[in-house]
């Protein structure tokens, strides 16, 4: 069996698979034990498996592993915990945007990952950069006031939450 | 972090608790304090016990039979419980929809969380406070009548001796009958009801620390997938088992139409089960998305029934000055759960243990208990979180799944659903079609109308949905359909004197179907407030003023002024000017429940056909109001949900399977989409708290078809709005 070294939130891993196309997502939930990353369409279509490859927000449900042993990989594992949590998380807990949450952790790595990059994202930056990121719930506009919060942003005028 | 449970404890029957213990400490309610003592307690909806246990350390354990399914109970019903009996609300622990700890207080649905299982909580509280004075008395020998709990502490009103609660109880039992008259606290006293508190699950989430069903893993388990035919109905001829030989010990698990390979790792079963080479038999037996409005025109029915008439309705219509008449539809649409449905299950030595996402834990344990031939008693459905569902998605056909794998393979199995699995085969919203008809008198006030409903007829006390895995496998099941409460809303609040509703009963669904968020409500409030504007228009009158003039209720009047006061609203027919639009929509949901009015702003490009959101007011009344944090975020819930089934979905399929089975094909709502919104919330301590998870989807495309045709002079009458039907509509 083919073995690929990862490095997850700054820790190597060695991982045997069978299928050097498995995807990363699979690895980190059955190998590592990491499943904040959720299983949501294996198409890349939804955005609840979103993970950072070198920072960069990523779809883990289609990136074979093979292709995740040369880059340094993000889980939402790695960004806080409930009881330190990073900032945007600090944000989306402040606005309790969640309900069920199946999405929650990809739309945090999104929205983490474009605040690295543009800490001073507007409301239509942050409405585009989640474009690809599917909520179910109807939680929008609480993602949005986390979003707008953790990039120092206050509420549009007018909205209730 | 996956939650561990070994064989040994497993097969001690202690699946739960032990599970409970290893989930992460912020992660769910699913853990009680007095662990394994738990199990054997009563589980009776008439027992104090069956509901609470105060602990020896102060905390007090809530079990309920309604779980969190994302709406918020799990922070609401703990306020009402500590409440009631006088706890801080972080000495409470909940434990929901396990069928071995929690009472059977119906599935989780139709909005009745807080108004029903809430209630009946805090009327199990209020008993046990009661109890609690009255222990406290006697062991202080003054009157019960002066003793108060504050804080988890019995202590008379004039201060001292304090008596913690858990010293009365200590870990056992109140052993007492639910009092449905045991005195409830005055609205004026409360101090946790009615505070915006944080739900507990949140940090757990949005760290990905909360362990959902999805995430959560049994030692010595397989991976399933299920294998469905290639059409509705088709039938298993052949499986060729070598066609997966290689692929990591997966094997093949047949019987009759039921197909499904296992294997130890997840991947492996995968791709097992797109290697799989079967053989089926051919089916069209559906009616095909295009045919459905004709299909429900010409039945089979089952009955007709009228559900109102009131006056003269044939004689009003026919002497009135203007008559309008218009034909509104409401396509099948799915749950569209972002997460396909997963369950786990382990059958073993006349045993039965599931842990399941589904709203209806203790429904789906009888139903299991059938399929497996096994008494009630042996099966135990555990709630775990899943991904949000509306009604009932493909949960519990995902728990029959692992059921029937695992007791085939004698070991626990894991199933999860892939997208197309999900989209295509979970139950689907049923269609509705609606012809109105009604008449302006000479004042321009609706002199008279007529509804005329097509709608699937629920099967009466049908105990449960056909599930997917026994039908394919030939277990018998009761046959029937279950669609929810569909035929309500179906005629306008606005003290009309001739009027009636007549619905056409359906045999069948072009789909399966089953509840689907305010079922029927949402088409039935679309059509009714869609009319009214068109009635209005045609009377050349304002929208807002319309609907006022014939509202009697206040509360009614009150959140429509409220709705219409948001946006500014300025009275004037419709269509405007142009530009940007308005509408507004009432509804009264179930004619005696929740209150509520939405106006809307919108844009529409003819050119494209694009229609813009820009801002969204909604004013609601749901009675005395538990945390308003959460309530805001459930009708936040509701308006955008809505706003994707109206703008966006429709299932689409052919004449033998489901075609729109991911998100290209069934596109919900984006983030460019997203308006804003704002919520006006008219509280009530005084009235019984009533439910807010569906109410206000019904107001939603109502005042997203009326402000369109505010901005542009079109009229919507089929959802979704797409830039097609735009570009078509006149």
């Amino acid at each position: 069996m083919p073995v690929f070294v990862l490095h997850v939130n700054g820790v190597r891993h060695s991982v045997a698979v069978r299928d050097p196309n498995e995807p990363l997502l699979y690895v980190l939930r059955n190998r590592l034990h990491l499943t904040g990353a959720k299983f949501g369409c294996g198409l890349g279509q939804c955005g609840a498996c979103t993970i950072w490859v070198d920072g960069v927000p990523a779809r883990s449900c289609t990136l074979p592993v093979s292709a995740a042993a040369k880059v340094s990989v993000t889980t939402i594992e790695g960004l806080g915990t409930p009881d330190k949590p990073h900032p945007v998380q600090a944000a989306f807990i402040a606005e309790q945007a969640a309900q069920c949450g199946y999405c929650a952790t990809g739309m945090v790595m999104t929205v983490a990952g474009l605040l690295a990059r543009k800490p001073d994202a507007t409301l239509g930056e942050i409405k585009d950069a989640l474009a690809g990121n599917l909520c179910r719930c109807g939680t929008h506009q609480r993602i949005l006031h986390a979003a707008l919060q953790a990039a120092g942003k206050s509420k549009p005028k007018g909205a209730s939450a | 972090m996956t939650a561990l449970v070994t064989r040994r404890e497993f097969l001690q029957g202690s699946g739960a608790l032990v599970v409970s213990l290893a989930l992460p400490r912020h992660g769910s309610a699913q853990r009680a304090p007095d662990g394994y003592q738990a199990l054997g307690k009563p589980v009776d909806t008439g027992e104090v016990d069956g509901f609470l246990s105060v602990h020896r350390d102060g905390r007090v354990t809530v079990y309920c039979g309604k779980v969190d399914l994302g709406q918020g109970l799990r922070i609401a019903i703990p306020q009402m419980a500590a409440e009631e009996l006088g706890v801080a609300i972080n000495r409470v622990v909940l434990i929901e929809g396990d069928t071995a700890l929690t009472p059977d207080q119906g599935p989780t649905g139709g909005s009745s969380g807080v108004m029903r299982g809430g209630v009946q909580i805090r009327q199990a509280a209020a008993t046990a406070r009661e109890a609690l004075l009255r222990k406290a008395a006697e062991r202080t020998g003054k009157p019960a009548s002066e003793f108060e709990i504050v804080d988890g502490v019995a202590r008379t009103k004039t201060g001292g001796p304090d008596v913690p609660i858990g010293e009365l109880v200590g870990d056992g039992r109140f052993e007492l009958k639910l009092d449905p008259k045991a005195k409830l606290k005055d609205p004026a006293s409360y101090t946790i009801v009615g505070k915006p508190l944080p739900r507990p699950d949140v940090p757990a989430k949005v760290t990905g620390r909360h362990v959902y069903m999805h995430d959560f893993t049994i030692e010595g388990m397989l991976h399933a997938r299920v294998i469905r035919p290639p059409a509705v109905g088709a039938k298993l001829l052949a499986v060729d088992e070598t066609s997966i030989k290689g692929i990591g010990g997966a094997r093949v698990v047949r019987r009759e139409s039921f197909l499904a390979v296992v294997a130890g790792d997840e991947w492996d079963a995968v791709r097992a089960a797109h290697a799989l080479k079967a053989h089926w038999s051919e089916s069209s037996e559906l009616v095909g998305q295009s045919a459905v409005r004709d299909w429900m025109r010409a039945g089979p029915f089952e009955s007709e029934e009228f559900l109102l008439r009131k006056g003269d309705v044939k004689q009003a219509l026919a002497g009135a000055s203007r008559r309008l008449a218009a034909e509104y539809y409401w396509p099948m649409q799915s749950h569209a759960s972002m997460g396909p449905s997963c369950a786990l299950a382990d059958v073993h030595d006349g045993k039965a243990t599931i842990w399941s996402a589904s709203q209806a834990t203790h429904k789906f344990r009888e139903t299991c208990a059938k399929m497996l031939e096994l008494p009630p008693a042996a099966v135990r459905v555990i709630y775990l979180d899943g991904s949000g569902c509306y009604g009932m998605n493909g949960h519990d056909d995902a728990a029959a799944d692992a059921a029937l794998i695992s007791r085939t393979v004698r070991r626990p199995v894991r199933v999860q659903w892939m997208r197309e699995d999900e989209h295509g085969w979970d139950p689907k919203g049923p269609p509705q079609l609606l012809a109105l008809e009604a008449a302006l008198d000479a004042d321009g006030r609706i002199a008279a109308w007529r509804s005329e409903l097509w709608l699937p007829k629920a099967t009466a006390n049908l105990p449960n949905m056909p599930l997917l895995g026994p039908q394919a496998a030939g277990i018998a099941q009761p046959v029937g359909i279950t669609t929810g409460l569909i035929s309500q809303n179906g005629n306008p609040p606005y003290g009309v004197a001739h009027q009636e509703v007549l619905v056409h009963w359906l045999k069948d669904s072009p789909l399966r179907p089953s509840n689907l968020r305010a079922p029927g409500k949402v088409a039935n409030g679309f059509a009714v407030e869609s009319f009214t504007d068109e009635l209005a228009a045609a009377a050349k009158r304002d929208a807002f003023e319309f609907r006022l003039s014939g509202l009697s209720d206040p509360r009614g009047i009150e959140v429509l002024k409220r709705a219409a006061k948001m946006l500014d609203w300025q009275p004037r027919p419709s269509p405007g000017p142009g530009g940007i639009g308005r509408g507004i929509a009432y509804l009264h949901y179930k004619n005696n429940e929740t209150y509520v009015a939405t106006a809307m702003e919108a844009e529409v490009d003819r050119g494209s056909g694009a229609i813009r959101v820009r801002r969204i007011a909604c004013a609601h009344d749901c009675g005395l109001i538990i945390n308003p944090d959460a309530l805001r975020q459930q009708i936040e819930g509701c308006i955008l949900q809505t706003l994707s089934r109206a703008l966006h979905e429709e299932v689409a399929f052919d004449r033998s399977r489901v075609t729109s089975v991911d998100w290209k094909s069934y596109p919900i709502l984006t983030f460019p989409e997203v308006p804003e919104i704002a919520i006006d919330l008219v509280d009530r301590p005084t009235e019984p708290p009533l439910g807010a998870g569906e109410a206000a989807t019904t107001t939603v495309a109502a005042a997203l078809a009326n402000a369109v045709f505010d901005a542009s002079g079109l009229r919507l009458r089929t959802v979704p709005f797409t830039p097609e039907r735009v570009k078509a509509a006149t």
